[in-house]
């Protein structure tokens, strides 16, 4: 006899799991809120030592990663394991190439003496210090969700690879792609946020 | 048990929501050369959520979801706006 799978019940424990990150990102934007409010000033001159087309390219290229997860999941309803693996594997490729430009980001930021507990940060003042901790946390925190939506999807991959994930089955898979739409989503408020609006 | 009917999205219609999601980052970064004031912040938040609304309904299949997933993600939602509005407001009218 077939295990009868609730597939309804395993997209709502994947949702469930994700309002647990809405709010914890959500925290760290109250903290933004707060202190740009504080020191509105001292943001702008933050704000403008972040390079916009980096930022922008990254907004893309996690854009374009999306569909190219959503994609999968179509590839896989029809059974074209083909173009599903091909999907993902695009997918991955462009989740390294958020993390290859964040590493040339940051790296700039710190042979501008930007980072944390450097003595620019320090003589800037408090405002243009808090600004760059929540620059570093936020970002950092939002690509370590980049790295586990990759281990995530490449978990997914294995199982396509493998036939495991099926047009009947594929569960793995689409909370795979919940949790990279998450980082997505995440990034979506980050970007304006930080390069745009200061 | 039933069988649940699994929504499926054509690459077309996928490929349409990500073009909207492209054009609504240009538009972002555009309005941002220029300085609308005490609004930078509002209006670059509203096209944001534009975004993110396009990603929730159709990427993340929302509206093919049922009532649980609907009803519970609003309610996150709400939850998430007041934290961050009554936090905001305790700050700026201290």
């Amino acid at each position: 006899m077939e295990k009868a799978i609730d597939k309804t019940g395993v997209r709502i424990g994947m949702w469930i799991f994700l309002y647990s990150e809405i709010i914890l990102f959500g925290g760290l934007f109250v903290l933004y809120a707060v202190y740009f409010h504080n020191f509105p000033e001292d943001f702008a001159t933050g704000g403008k030592e972040l390079n916009r087309i980096i930022g922008t390219i990254n907004t893309l290229v996690l854009l374009i990663s999306s569909f190219t997860v959503a994609a999968s999941i179509t590839a896989v309803q029809r059974q074209k394991t083909g173009q599903a693996i091909a999907l993902i594997l695009f997918s991955l490729g462009c989740g390294l190439l958020f993390l290859v430009n964040k590493y040339f980001e940051w790296g700039a930021k710190f042979a501008h003496g930007l980072y944390p507990n450097s003595d620019r940060l320090y003589e800037e003042g408090p405002g243009f210090n808090i600004f760059f901790g929540l620059y570093y946390t936020i970002t950092g925190l939002h690509g370590l969700h980049v790295i586990i939506g990759m281990i995530l999807l490449s978990i997914s991959l294995v199982l396509v690879i493998r036939g495991r994930v099926t047009a009947q089955r594929f569960a793995m898979l689409e909370n795979s792609g919940l949790y990279w739409h998450l980082v997505d989503l995440i990034w979506i408020y980050v970007f304006p946020l930080f390069y745009l609006v200061l | 048990m039933e069988e649940e009917q699994e929504h499926q999205l054509s690459y077309r219609f996928l490929a349409l929501i990500l073009g909207g999601l492209v054009v609504l980052t240009a538009v972002t970064v555009g309005v941002s050369y220029v300085d609308w004031g005490f609004l930078n912040v509002p209006i670059s938040l509203f096209v944001a959520s534009c975004k993110a609304t396009l990603v929730l309904l159709f990427f993340m299949h929302i509206k093919y979801e049922g009532l649980a997933i609907k009803v519970s993600f609003i309610s996150t939602v709400i939850f998430l706006a007041i934290m961050i509005s009554f936090t905001f407001w305790d700050v700026a009218f201290r």
